[in-house]
């Protein structure tokens, strides 16, 4: 497991079939600490099934997932997965629409996750400090009363991301985080996934070209679960074979 | 810490249910003990017992809105944990006749005399003495509704096959025991109870204070409920009901916040049956009966889920109405049950208490000249989802 040392994120030959159909083959990424690493590649690629299998929500066939270097995350499930410092965001933005904007991320706020833990929870003034300032960084204090169902979709988006700041995670995957923003919307969040990337490590997947060019990260691209190309957005945008089977002529 | 639950259990709506159930245990006795028969205020003691059996039904739907409206669990065996609850209360009762039953045997029961029984059997030791007894009514049906839980939630069984797993084991149960050989007394159940406590069941005194201790006992199991979707793990269960799998993914362990919830519904739906059943003095197979269970997410959904108050409301509700009808038209009254399930899910998803809370917000809305502070809340009033918070915004 030496190659492993010095990754967030491990993945070797990876392989995982869904009544024969290989949606995962033989794929390797490695992520580094507080690295972003865009994600790109035509539908059915693969992308969200490598989400599903990093967070715990598909077990691989074949093939290694280590994060930050030891923990081997294919015998995990995914409440342990997202404790260890793992964060998810959806494609389809996904947060608990009957709760105000300040209790899903009361909820989302790295604390011991057990029952009793929970029953007995009061906030500390330190809770209330951190959750307002991800309000702030989300733009979203001045609705911190209202119900997220009454939230714009691009507000659910970043609420989303909110959420995963308040679990304090060390490796944050994002699922499409643009879709559905204006272009405004989407430069301030290619602005603040870059500012996570200090320091944590980010994967995000994503469709929109100028947005991935906005993050100015290095660049994989996917097709039938496997890595197609991989370097800077210019290196993989300019790749026959990426033009050929994702970007199109 | 455990204050600090407790203060925030006691938001308005939980002080005032708490508050009425207190002075019911305290105002019904005192109406049946110092009124005297004939006089204007007077309770007579059938009354009394009769609503101590609705509030005994109204704890159980309360158990099931912790699970159901909180939870998503619908559970179609909650009738299961009340009819052991109530069983394990029975078997007490049935240790205190001693020699006074009809074969006169100081320790076996008559049914047992009867099936030419040598000896109590193993799992009757113990019920004679109170404390035993009150502790199984609490661990019987939490550790069954612990143990199917685990298997259940863990293999993440949801929806509509854990619905039918409720129901199956409901059904299993009632058949058990309908047969003589497990020795809970057959079909006939457990029946001709004398005292309780050395004070004799059927007398005046005996039902009124078994009125006022369920009465009690249902202010407290509002507080423990109110404590409980108050905190944020009441939150984390909206959450598993709302969205299971992304609850899981920001790190809590949906099936323990399940099995919680349904343990503890299960040890309150147990409580109640106890307190049932010493007030209609007969416990039988016929608790089991997979309608009953049923007939408690009808009472939930009739005075609105997810309110706490509301199943209480809805269970006394449905069972007044069922006494009239049941006197009125016999025949008619599953169909009318029926009619009001379906009118209830189709026009009031909410039940009575959301009908209510939409009149009262209406209300409260129209008589304020918009404002613009106000317009974003005028623009939510259309939205039906913000009836559920009946909380005032601050203006923006």
């Amino acid at each position: 497991m030496s190659k492993a040392q010095d990754t967030m994120l491990y993945l070797d030959g990876v392989s995982v079939a869904f009544d024969g159909f290989k949606a995962i083959n033989n794929l390797s990424i490695i992520v580094r600490p507080t690295e972003m690493l865009a994600i790109i590649g035509p539908n059915g690629a693969g992308k969200t099934t490598m989400m599903d299998i990093i967070t715990g929500k598909t077990r691989p066939d074949t093939g290694d997932v280590m994060f930050d270097g030891r923990t081997d995350l294919t015998r995990l499930d995914e409440a342990a997965i997202a404790n260890l410092g793992i964060g998810r965001k959806f494609q389809k933005p996904t947060v608990f629409e009957s709760h105000t904007v300040w209790d899903n991320l009361e909820m989302a706020l790295r604390k011991p996750r057990g029952i009793f833990a929970a029953l007995f929870y009061t906030p500390s003034d330190d809770d209330i400090a951190q959750i307002t300032g991800i309000l702030e960084t989300v733009r979203l204090l001045h609705r911190k009363d209202e119900l997220a169902a009454n939230l714009s979709h691009g507000q659910k988006q970043w609420l989303e991301i909110g959420m995963l700041l308040a679990q304090d995670p060390k490796l944050l995957l994002v699922d499409e985080p643009v879709a559905g923003m204006t272009d405004s919307e989407t430069g301030e969040t290619a602005k603040l996934l870059r500012e996570i990337a200090q320091t944590r490590s980010v994967v995000v997947v994503e469709h929109d070209m100028s947005f991935v060019r906005e993050l100015g990260s290095r660049v994989i691209c996917l097709a039938e679960g496997a890595v197609l190309a991989e370097g800077s957005l210019d290196q993989v945008s300019a790749n026959p074979v990426v033009i050929e089977r994702y970007l199109g002529r | 810490m455990l204050t600090q639950a407790l203060l925030r259990a006691l938001d308005k709506k939980a002080v005032w249910v708490i508050g009425i159930f207190l002075a019911v245990a305290i105002l019904v006795p005192m109406a049946n003990l110092l009124i005297p028969p004939g006089q204007f205020g007077h309770v007579p003691t059938y009354m009394v017992s009769l609503f101590g059996k609705y509030l005994s039904y109204a704890m159980l739907a309360l158990a099931l809105d912790l699970v159901w409206g909180y939870c998503g669990i619908l559970s179609l065996g909650h009738g299961a944990f009340f009819a052991l609850g109530g069983y394990a209360m029975g078997m007490y009762l049935m240790r205190q006749i001693g020699s006074r039953g009809v074969y006169g045997n100081p320790v076996l029961p008559d049914f047992m005399v009867f099936l030419n029984w040598k000896e109590l059997p193993w799992y009757w030791l113990g019920f004679d003495n109170f404390w035993f007894a009150m502790a199984m009514v609490v661990v019987v049906p939490g550790l069954l509704a612990f143990v199917f839980g685990f298997f259940a939630f863990r293999s993440r069984v949801t929806g509509v096959y854990l619905s039918i797993m409720t129901q199956a084991m409901t059904f299993a149960l009632l058949l058990a025991f309908f047969r003589n050989d497990m020795g809970f007394g057959g079909n006939n159940g457990l029946t001709d109870f004398k005292d309780i406590l050395g004070a004799p069941v059927q007398a005046q005194t005996t039902r009124v204070a078994l009125f006022a201790a369920t009465a009690v006992a249902l202010a407290l199991s509002v507080l423990v409920c109110s404590m409980i979707v108050n905190s944020k793990l009441g939150k984390v269960m909206i959450a598993v009901r709302d969205a299971e799998s992304r609850t899981r993914f920001i790190g809590y362990r949906v099936e323990y916040v399940k099995l919680f919830a349904f343990t503890v519904s299960a040890i309150m739906a147990g409580i109640a049956g106890a307190l049932y059943v010493p007030q209609v003095g007969i416990i039988n197979p016929g608790e089991f009966e997979p309608g009953n269970s049923i007939e408690v997410v009808i009472w939930a959904a009739v005075g609105g889920r997810g309110t706490l108050v509301g199943p209480i409301i809805g269970a006394i509700a449905v069972n007044l109405g069922k006494s009239w009808f049941t006197t009125a038209f016999p025949e008619f009254w599953l169909f009318a049950l029926g009619a009001l399930f379906i009118f209830v899910t189709l026009f009031l998803p909410k039940g009575i208490v959301g009908l209510w809370q939409q009149i009262f917000e209406r209300r409260r809305k129209t008589p304020a000249p918009p404002s613009p502070s106000q317009s974003a809340d005028v623009e939510r009033g259309k939205d039906p989802a913000s009836f559920s918070n009946p909380q005032p915004r601050p203006a923006e």
